[in-house]
């Protein structure tokens, strides 16, 4: 899966590179918060370029 | 006496795509043709037994939800027995017939990296810069919605009318454990500046306490009854009124207490403590209430917080572990689940940090409280429902919610056998495990039926009526020592 992803999809962004992924366990309150600071630390780089344009853009009918 | 509590998820996913013209009907049969091509030979659905119009409480409407099933839409059955369809403009996986919640989890992230492998398979169909982007989400932030139903079965000897008003109180208050969070309000009338933040994406989309629609006028509790199995004996409870959850927890809370209420409504042990004065206008007011300190007004005349409501539901549920057991909904994640319920109830009412790593609303109002903090922002700042949207964007270096620190509880390989094999304990086992083996030979596949092309004429249909037949205790060595489908319809005197 990781290796298509890598094939397929354009060169990922510099965004894209950048981020570890979360622990798989159970953590503590504290280790949360220090995970919460420094995902807030990244999290512009990760965030849609246009934020407005995007949220703007975003309609879904016709569902149930 | 209650019965096993048969059950599985149907969730629809929010699809846009970008750098390409489309509209969401195409880009969904895209994706889903896009995985088939490279997963599968395609087998159609079978709609013969299809009855949405059908009504619990007693009736059947013909027009009513006569789009609903659009024929000519995708639709497909996969090996590990889920369908993998377009529903109205949705794409959308059903996940199999699963005994416990646990293996529901199990099937709703395998529907996720199912998702996630199509989103990959469409782009090298779309131009250069295009992409399809997905969300488990339910809630555009504009007045549309799109569901993540669940599905229990239910004995149809118990009363509806006990099942409608014993269930409703947990719909309107297990939001607190188990609400997705949202920026924002979509009442008419309403927006961020009134409701900067609520628990659920659902809610504000409930109009009425009990009956058929899906897509207007939601009903609290769904009336629709098509079983899909024999409807003699069974009941299928559809409920409309849940949110997709990211965490794994989540998802298993609440499938898990869900499944006990039922157990317990069934064996009639919860009692009519708990009903209340007026359901649609409690199941916003808990969710636009996260300091969870406002009360609902109770049908006998007090007031209790939803958290106290889920307290009385889940000492009810202790007392009914002692006098039934949990076997209905697998005694081992029956208890697992009681004790993940305390955890999170007792978290939400002292330290809520110590639940964000299991209830999404916690782990997204974290996000969001702290993004605004750091850069001062406006509880309206476009940039705070973008990291809403974003909580459940599917992509995998954009999806927020695999960057909070959620736990998991089912291990990746289990996701990953869960794409393509079915469960054993359930008849999705031979469906699973007959599409898997003889794919040239089943012209259509339903919940309850297959359909055989043996080359001689005519089609066989083969029945399944009963959830929990067809397992793989029944029929593994079954299908493994038969060399044709012909062979196995004769050794099952089909």
């Amino acid at each position: 899966m990781a290796e298509r992803t890598q094939k397929q999809k354009p060169a990922p962004s510099r965004t894209e590179e950048t981020v570890e992924e979360a622990p798989a366990t159970a953590a503590s309150g504290d280790k949360l918060k220090a995970e919460l600071d420094d995902l807030l630390d990244e999290i512009d780089g990760v965030l849609e370029t246009n934020a407005e344009d995007f949220v703007k853009s975003y309609v879904q009918k016709g569902g149930q | 006496m209650a019965i096993p509590k048969v059950c599985g998820i149907e969730t629809e996913y929010g699809i846009m795509v970008r750098g390409a013209d489309s509209n969401p009907v195409t880009a969904s049969s895209l994706l889903i043709n896009a995985y088939l091509a490279i997963n599968y030979r395609k087998v159609g659905w079978d709609f013969e037994d299809e009855h949405p119009g059908n009504d619990a409480r007693g009736f059947a409407v013909d027009d009513l939800l006569a789009p609903d099933i659009e024929t000519n839409l995708v639709n497909s059955v996969l090996t590990n027995g889920a369908r993998y369809y377009v529903d109205h403009a949705h794409p959308e996986i059903s996940t199999p017939e699963c005994l416990t919640a646990l293996e529901v989890v199990r099937y709703d992230r395998a529907a996720e990296e199912i998702i996630r492998e199509s989103m990959v398979a469409a782009a090298s169909h779309l131009p250069d810069g295009a992409e399809i982007l997905c969300h488990k989400n339910n809630s555009d932030g504009k007045g549309n919605s799109y569901g993540c139903h669940e599905n229990y079965l239910l004995a149809r000897s118990v009363p509806f009318g006990r099942i409608v008003s014993q269930v409703t109180p947990h719909f309107v208050t297990r939001q607190i454990v188990i609400g997705a969070g949202k920026v924002g309000c979509e009442l008419p009338g309403m927006s961020a500046d009134d409701v900067p933040y609520q628990i659920s994406q659902r809610a504000d989309f409930f109009e009425e306490e009990v009956g058929l629609e899906t897509t207007l006028k939601r009903p609290i509790v769904n009336t629709r009854d098509e079983p899909h199995c024999d409807a003699s004996k069974y009941r299928r409870l559809h409920v409309i009124v849940g949110d997709s959850n990211m965490s794994e927890v989540a998802t298993y809370l609440k499938v898990g207490t869900t499944a006990i209420v039922l157990a317990m409504i069934e064996d009639d042990a919860l009692g009519d403590d708990w009903l209340l004065a007026n359901p649609v206008a409690a199941i916003r007011q808990v969710s636009h209430d996260p300091t969870l300190q406002r009360t609902v007004l109770l049908r006998n005349g007090r007031r209790a917080t939803a958290a106290e409501v889920q307290w009385g539901m889940l000492e009810r549920a202790r007392k009914y572990e002692r006098s039934h057991g949990l076997t209905v909904v697998g005694e081992t994640v029956g208890a697992d689940v009681l004790t993940r319920w305390e955890a999170v109830l007792t978290g939400l009412e002292s330290d809520r940090s110590t639940v964000a790593d299991v209830v999404d609303w916690v782990a997204k109002q974290r996000l969001i409280e702290g993004y605004a903090d750091r850069h001062d922002l406006k509880v309206t700042d476009a940039r705070l429902k973008a990291l809403d949207l974003q909580y459940h964007d599917l992509r995998p270096g954009k999806c927020l919610a695999q960057r909070v620190g959620l736990q998991t509880i089912i291990d990746s390989v289990d996701v990953g056998t869960a794409k393509t094999e079915p469960p054993n304990t359930t008849r999705a086992y031979f469906r699973g495990r007959c599409l898997a083996k003889w794919p040239a030979d089943i012209v259509a596949a339903n919940w309850d039926s297959l359909v055989f092309d043996i080359g001689r004429d005519p089609l066989r249909r083969v029945p399944m009526m009963e959830p929990l037949r067809g397992t793989a205790e029944h029929v593994a060595r079954l299908i493994d020592e038969s060399n044709t489908p012909a062979e196995l319809l004769a050794r099952l005197g089909a």
